[in-house]
């Protein structure tokens, strides 16, 4: 009985170190979303030069959606020209890059829009709908959006030139056909047990029409 | 025409409850309705606090819309739904109780199992090693010997 305590009590720890080991190296924030493969939630916001902005306007084009404030400093400061240069490098070939605004005031968005120049289409989101709509839990943050309207991939902090190379320009290379959304390989396994997916069933059919959920729509009918 | 007065009645009716519905659900959006569930929503830019807690305009941003979507007649769990389908099970502050969340809901109650029979076996062993032995009674004085203790205090040397 002495030898077995002896064993026991250092080989009880072990399952309890590796628990600690494991949890000590992931990022408790980065919380993968539950978005990414689905289609994306459409919206329809006001540029800050009183422009209509929606995301059905950029149907067939590649969507750098990008969720900024002025206030988030340094992240925001440092992708603010590498957005500008991606657009303007890549605007022809079909990408279109689009910011919005949240939690900020107006006046310091148009200061941090001059401060670097942007030239692609920015708006406000003063209700933070748009952005609750993406799942968005802070700034900055980024969804790549495929010329089919399905959410690629969610970045989280500045986006790097590394982000366009490898998540914007391959799409490009892909139809503008609608099929059936396609899931990513990234976080697939995440989206394979979708959360939601039992709340949908919950509400059954009385739920409110809404455009940018196919399945649900198509299931229902 | 008995019958078309029915159908007539019965439409009525119908609409009335409707209409009716319709109003309770648009008008009687209560505090309380948005609070029960803000307070099972995480805020998704604070540590450790619910949607109905925190003062961040995140946070104020979703009552709002928590507020906005039952007024437009949407079930309290049809939010939750909404909620949880933008930002995953993480948005709820109490898991689910189905799948791999289990061992998170039964983990506490093993623990406290597991202590329990900890306690039994050890409190087991103790008594065992322990009933061999004499039981102690506890020393009694009688005057005689306490008089002797006295005695024999006073002779010893400072």
């Amino acid at each position: 009985v002495k030898v077995r305590a002896r064993w026991f009590i250092p080989l009880a720890a072990l399952p309890v170190v590796g628990l600690l080991a494991y949890g000590f190296r992931t990022d408790p924030r980065a919380v993968p979303s539950p978005l990414v493969g689905r289609p994306a939630p459409a919206f329809e916001l006001t540029t800050f030069d009183g422009k209509s902005l929606s995301l059905d306007g950029q149907r067939g084009k590649v969507v750098v959606l990008n969720f900024w404030a002025s206030w988030c400093y340094p992240a925001c400061y440092e992708e603010a020209p590498v957005l500008e240069a991606g657009w303007l490098r890549s605007q022809a070939q079909g990408v279109v890059v689009l910011g919005v605004a949240i939690q900020d005031k107006q006046p310091a968005s148009l200061e941090f829009i001059q401060r670097f120049g942007l030239t692609f289409p920015n708006a406000p989101d003063p209700a933070g709908k748009v952005s609750i709509d993406y799942g968005v839990y802070g700034v900055p943050e980024t969804f790549v959006i495929d010329r089919r309207g399905v959410i690629r991939r969610k970045h989280v902090g500045a986006v790097t030139e590394a982000v366009f190379r490898e998540w914007v320009e391959p799409l490009l290379g892909e139809s503008a056909a609608a099929g059936e959304p396609r899931r990513t390989l990234q976080e697939g396994r995440s989206n394979d047990r979708r959360p939601h997916a039992a709340g949908r069933t919950a509400t059954g059919g009385t739920r409110r029409p809404e455009g940018p959920w196919p399945e649900a729509a198509g299931r229902t009918g | 025409m008995n019958r078309v007065v029915l159908l007539l009645g019965a439409w009525l009716v119908v609409l009335a409850m409707t209409t009716v519905d319709r109003e309770v659900a648009g008008a009687s959006v209560s505090d309380e309705d948005v609070h029960a569930i803000a307070s099972q929503l995480r805020c998704v830019v604070c540590q450790n606090l619910s949607v109905a807690d925190s003062p961040s305009e995140m946070a104020h941003q979703m009552r709002d819309l928590i507020r906005e979507r039952l007024a437009a007649g949407e079930r309290p769990d049809q939010v939750m739904a909404y909620f949880v389908q933008r930002y995953g099970e993480w948005v709820l502050l109490a898991p689910p109780a189905r799948g791999l969340n289990l061992v998170l809901w039964l983990a506490p109650f093993g623990a406290v199992a597991g202590g329990l029979a900890l306690v039994v076996t050890l409190v087991r062993r103790w008594r065992r090693r322990s009933d061999p032995a004499e039981p102690v009674a506890p020393p009694v004085m009688d005057l005689a010997e306490r008089e002797r203790l006295a005695a024999e205090l006073e002779r010893l040397p400072d």
